[in-house]
């Protein structure tokens, strides 16, 4: 019988995020569909025992928890050892982790230390008469596969938005039900692997949020904007006011195309608030969001799959037969982006 | 400690299609492979190109620092990929003649690249500065520079770093991305260390045929002499598939913009 260990980490502010709690309701089906696979859950950073007590009812038969002044920031030395004692306290044969930057920067590290394999980007899982399959992308997103692994510990990690919360009530220290204390695990942290010192997190330098995962909105952006318009001139402070007014009226999330990013990168007239950060597609991110709106993007094929988890697309371009929103978009207005997007802007404010 | 002012600088890279090629999944001998695969043009992978322009650089700013190139590729795609990399940056390639595929098991091909790093003949690890793509544009893993870490023994490694400055007093800051498009900030004093980079914040140098002639003048015999890898443990594919189908499209055409706009109001506020 498998060993299903849940790893999961809190934010700075000792909670568990949404990703986590998504890994969780995962290993939680995981466990049922393996035929009632042991399922512990194991949490590193501040406050773990804390934040333990905020999932007691997941039904995990046991309750690891990690903490200490070098557990509360991600930094690889540490959290390898606090995973790969976790791992190792539980006997687990599958280690399902959320795909945050913490857990990606060490828990292929910590699989090898461990014997075992590890696959990340996963976006769903499934049991099939007590066996274990995971999907997952290839090549930016181009194939879906579906794969198996005979070595243990196999650890996943679950891109978030992949699977629904685990929503159950909480509990608390030494609540009724004896699997919700949490045991403590000691972490041996060697002094290499203490040499680096984390001193904190770096805002985008334009001082504007712009990337919001959590958006239910996509607005992507193409070169398109910084174009020669109609009069022959070219209208980047006015295109920065229509994207930057939206994204402020919406609060969505703003993704570039390669094009536009890398103009800003060179320091030609571009968006001072778009960086790589932002860029969507074959060298940059795949973000997922409910809805996507793309505005002056061209292009065919190998670009889109920058909105390949977008469900609902809708893309405002002046051709009506770009391979960016043939076939790829629901909706397709063929109409001037900067007229559009002026009269949305105004139309949000009432 | 003393604070080395030259550095051993290896970057890992791999070789991918060109992004604009269109790609199409096979079921080969070996498991899954990409159709007419020796026949696509390949390039640098991009998030380990950039990892090379910034390796340059950082030799260009300590002098006496050393840059190799560890590739695994067949010979032929990685000749071609030379041809137009060996321009970029001068560097001595340690060619590892294997599958270039992103069906390749991560772990596998991790453990061709460290056992080639640890081979380097006079490698001064305490100096060492283990360089690659954050992921690969094939398999997105993340994995093989983790794996390559942790068996050179390096336990400070990042991943997603844009940016690698040496300070005053020889230690390194370190940008790594983190979620909500921001970084995460941290110091090291000194090698060694495994840097996963993102896009970095160099542009990609222009073609440089002296480079390129010198480098070419060892990268050719090492490629000769370069022998095969084999590589086992890929996982039990199921299926490998291209996306579910096209979206009808509707086309909105010769609409008002106030009408289009309601529209797109009404369907942001669903």
């Amino acid at each position: 019988m498998d060993t299903i260990l849940v790893l999961l980490h809190t934010e700075a502010d000792g909670r568990l995020a949404k990703s986590a709690l998504e890994a969780l309701a995962a290993a939680v089906d995981t466990s049922a569909a393996l035929g009632g696979a042991v399922l512990t859950v194991g949490i590193v950073g501040r406050d773990a025992k804390a934040a333990a007590g905020t999932v007691a009812s997941c039904g995990a038969k046991r309750f690891l928890a990690a903490s200490g002044p070098g557990l509360e920031t991600p930094r690889y030395g540490s959290d390898a050892a606090a995973a790969e004692q976790i791992a190792k306290a539980a006997g687990a044969t599958i280690v399902l982790a959320p795909a945050t930057s913490r857990w990606c920067r060490v828990l292929s590290g910590v699989a090898h230390r461990l014997g075992g394999r590890s696959d990340s980007h996963v976006t769903a899982l499934k049991a099939d008469s007590g066996s274990l399959s995971v999907t997952r992308w290839y090549y930016r997103q181009r194939f879906e596969a579906v794969l198996s692994r005979s070595e243990r510990p196999w650890v996943i990690m679950l891109d978030p938005g992949c699977h629904a919360p685990w929503t159950g009530a909480g509990g608390s220290l030494g609540s009724p039900t004896p699997a919700a204390t949490p045991e403590d695990v000691m972490v041996a942290v060697s002094a290499e692997a203490k040499r680096t010192t984390v001193t904190g997190v770096q805002a985008p330098s334009a001082g504007e949020q712009t990337i919001r995962p959590d958006a239910k909105l996509l607005l992507v952006a193409g070169a398109g904007w910084s174009k020669k318009q109609p009069d022959g001139q070219t209208h980047v402070p006015e295109a920065e006011a229509l994207i930057l007014g939206f994204l402020k009226k919406t609060q969505a999330s703003l993704g570039g195309s390669k094009s536009i990013v890398d103009m800003s990168g060179e320091g030609t007239t571009a968006f001072k608030f778009m960086t790589h950060l932002n860029q969507v597609g074959q060298t940059g991110a795949t973000p997922r969001h409910p809805k996507g709106l793309s505005t002056c993007c061209h292009g065919e094929e190998p670009h889109v799959v920058g909105w390949r988890f977008v469900n609902e697309r809708r893309a405002v371009n002046l051709d009506p037969s770009c391979g960016w929103a043939q076939g790829k978009a629901d909706v397709l207005y063929v109409a001037d982006a900067f007229a559009v997007m002026a009269k949305v802007n105004e139309l949000l404010k009432g | 400690m003393t604070v080395p002012t030259t550095y051993e600088i290896v970057v890992c890279a791999g070789i991918v299609p060109d992004p604009l090629q269109t790609l199409e999944p096979v079921s080969g001998p070996g498991g899954p492979a990409l159709k007419n695969e020796m026949m696509l043009p390949n390039v640098l992978d991009p998030w380990a190109a950039c990892a090379l322009y910034e390796a340059a650089a950082l030799v260009k700013k300590a002098p006496g620092s050393k840059l190799r190139l560890v590739s695994m590729a067949p010979k032929a795609k990685l000749q071609q990929v030379m041809m137009t990399a060996a321009q970029k940056a001068a560097f001595e390639l340690i060619p590892l003649d294997g599958p270039a595929s992103g069906f390749a098991d991560a772990a596998a091909v991790a453990a061709a690249i460290a056992e080639a790093i640890a081979a380097i003949p006079g490698l001064d690890r305490t100096k060492l500065l283990v360089f690659g793509g954050w992921e690969s544009a094939s398999r997105g893993s993340g994995a093989v520079l983790e794996i390559v870490g942790e068996r050179l023994g390096i336990l400070n490694q990042f991943q997603g770093v844009d940016e690698f400055a040496i300070q005053s007093d020889g230690s390194f800051r370190i940008l790594e991305r983190i979620e909500g498009g921001k970084h995460q900030v941290s110091t090291l004093a000194a090698p060694p260390a495994v840097l996963g980079w993102a896009t970095g914040s160099l542009p990609e140098p222009p073609n440089n045929p002296q480079v390129g002639m010198a480098n070419m003048r060892t990268v050719m015999p090492a490629l000769q002499k370069a022998s095969r890898v084999p590589l086992g443990g890929a996982p039990a594919y199921t299926t490998v598939a291209l996306p579910a189908g096209r979206r009808t499209t509707k086309i909105v055409k010769d609409v008002p913009v106030d009408e289009i706009a309601r529209d797109i109001v009404a369907w942001i506020s669903e």
